[in-house]
């Protein structure tokens, strides 16, 4: 018997060979526009991410000198942003995934309004922001205790503004993380007296640690890189000082972008500026996610 | 039931329902204390459904409605006043993969003892001597204590969980088809095991495999669509069972 000549008709094989190739064609077409940017980015501004690049304040009206405040700004509100919204989106995923019975109304609003969420444009998060934490929240807090720094834009605003728009990310992931857990670990938990509660925290989140890890990556990610949300909840364009406290103002990255290319006195001068910190932004991201799969894998092994 | 016995858990006219689907009808039987009952009957019977009712393990299941009793020691376990987790304490359970926890060999024993009291490292070494020992593991695993229980055989880690289970004290230990992801060298071990314990604990075991249910326990009884069938002492069910159904199921006509 022969095997070596396909029986199939000539159209079917050329449809075949086709497929496979504009399959192959966008494989590449996809690592080649990554790789275009990455490269364009590099050419054009690696020679100026520096040291004092790193860590030195800008000058002259941001056509000079370093990134730091945005660099430190980023990282600051990144991290709060997840100490605020990771135990909220936890918490929700947990009640999703362990007490709410699955068909009653209560858990179909709340998985109703995740989705929503995860579907509202950001500049619309801004907007919230301003509304809900600035004007009522802030406003309330400085009108109860006498203070005047929280009914205005800042770090803190907009870390919750943006953990308000991760929220979505850390409980999808939560949840997912928190169904693979298998029903049979918990049942064998139950069956030695512990308590729901009890298993939840000694056995379901010990065995989801990962998925909620991703989670929070995820939102980091997600956060890191997001300019609209947060323009009007307290970034600021320049800034001679790291912020002190939570109530002040701070620079990010990703708004810095922004100013360099377009509020600048003289763009042409700042361009060398602008892939400089992009590539900045895009290796923070990129070093961000490395972590996160670095962490899993090990987690994994264990 | 012979004079010499004491009931242990006693059914009246349970009934079982997964939503709209019966699974379980009018129920009677009384098990009796310190002997292996074995329920056998083909997939679906309602064998493992009337055994997860003992500790209630189906509540975790939604939509379930039980009417009627089931009564351990004298104590209908589906009261209101009944703690489900004191319930629980009392009543080991053993299920059909060896599911231990990602932890050490040490921590899946102590996991119970250490939820609601607090107990010292001596009290917490002894009991794990004990639990290991009871279950023929103690020689295979006293130098590994602080390893993954995830690393030990299949048959280990099932030994394991009838540790981790007696290791609270319980009076009554379900399983449910302990040795059906087992080899057969540690099914024997399992079963070896299952005898050594029925002097101090209630045992009652699900299984698939009938050989099992005639080399281990005392009692049985068969399900068949819902229904128990016919209880009798292992022997007269093996030899002489009263019930057409249970004698065709035995000798292989169907199931």
């Amino acid at each position: 018997m022969q095997f070596s000549a396909s029986t199939l008709p000539l159209p079917k094989r050329l449809l075949g060979f086709f497929a496979v190739l504009v399959a192959v064609t966008a494989a590449v077409a996809v690592v080649g526009i990554i790789l275009g940017m990455v490269g364009n980015f590099l050419a054009n501004g690696g020679t100026h991410v520096t040291w004092e690049f790193l860590t030195e304040f800008p000058r002259n009206s941001n056509t000079e000198g370093g990134i730091w405040p945005a660099l430190a700004g980023t990282t600051l509100l990144v991290m709060l942003m997840t100490l605020l919204g990771v135990p909220v989106g936890t918490a929700t995923a947990i009640y999703l995934t362990e007490f709410a019975k699955q068909d009653s109304w209560f858990a179909r609003s709340v998985r109703f309004a995740v989705n929503t969420l995860a579907g509202v444009p950001s500049i619309v998060f801004g907007l919230f922001g301003v509304g809900f934490f600035i004007q009522f929240m802030g406003g309330n807090i400085d009108a109860a205790f006498g203070t005047s720094s929280f009914g205005d834009g800042s770090l803190l605003w907009s870390s919750t503004t943006l953990a308000v728009l991760t929220l979505p990310v850390v409980i999808v992931s939560v949840e997912e993380a928190l169904r693979a857990v298998p029903r049979d670990l918990r049942e064998a938990s139950l069956a030695l007296g512990a308590t729901r509660m009890q298993t939840i925290i000694k056995v379901v989140l010990p065995n989801s640690v990962t998925g909620i890890l991703t989670g929070s990556i995820l939102a980091v990610g997600r956060g890191a890189g997001e300019v609209a949300a947060i323009l009007f909840v307290g970034v600021t364009y320049s800034s001679e000082v790291l912020p002190s406290a939570v109530t002040e103002k701070f620079m990010h990255l990703g708004y810095h972008l922004f100013v360099l290319s377009t509020q600048s006195p003289d763009v042409e001068k700042t361009l060398p500026l602008q892939f400089a910190t992009t590539l900045v932004l895009l290796g923070l991201t990129f070093l961000l996610n490395l972590t996160a799969i670095l962490i899993r894998s090990r987690l994994r092994k264990r | 039931m012979a004079k010499d016995l004491q009931p242990k858990i006693e059914a009246h006219d349970f009934n079982f329902f997964y939503g709209q689907k019966q699974a379980l009808f009018d129920i009677n039987l009384t098990i009796p204390e310190r002997r292996v009952t074995a329920f056998i009957g083909p997939s679906g019977c309602g064998k493992s459904t009337f055994l997860r009712s003992i500790n209630r393990m189906n509540d975790l299941i939604e939509g379930t409605v039980i009417n009627g009793q089931m009564v351990v020691d004298g104590t209908n376990v589906y009261d209101k006043e009944v703690d489900v987790v004191t319930l629980r304490r009392r009543i080991g359970m053993v299920f059909q993969k060896s599911i231990p926890f990602p932890k050490s060999i040490y921590e899946n024993i102590t996991y119970g003892l250490t939820l609601n009291e607090s107990r010292t490292k001596a009290e917490l070494d002894e009991i794990v001597e004990f639990s290991l020992r009871r279950s023929a593991l103690w020689d295979e695993v006293k130098d590994r204590l602080n390893h993954s229980a995830l690393g030990m055989s299949g048959g280990q880690q099932q030994r394991l969980c009838i540790a981790r289970a007696i290791a609270i004290n319980p009076e009554i230990l379900l399983m449910d088809e302990p040795c059906s992801a087992l080899d057969p060298i540690s099914t024997a071990k399992v079963e070896e095991l299952i005898d050594e314990l029925k002097d101090t604990y209630t045992i009652v075991l699900v299984t698939h495999n009938m050989q099992q249910a005639g080399r281990v326990s005392d009692f049985t009884g068969f399900f068949l669509m819902g229904s128990l069938i016919e209880f009798d002492r292992t022997r007269t069910i093996f030899t002489s069972p009263s019930k057409k159904e249970t004698e065709d199921y035995i000798t292989g006509r169907f199931g």
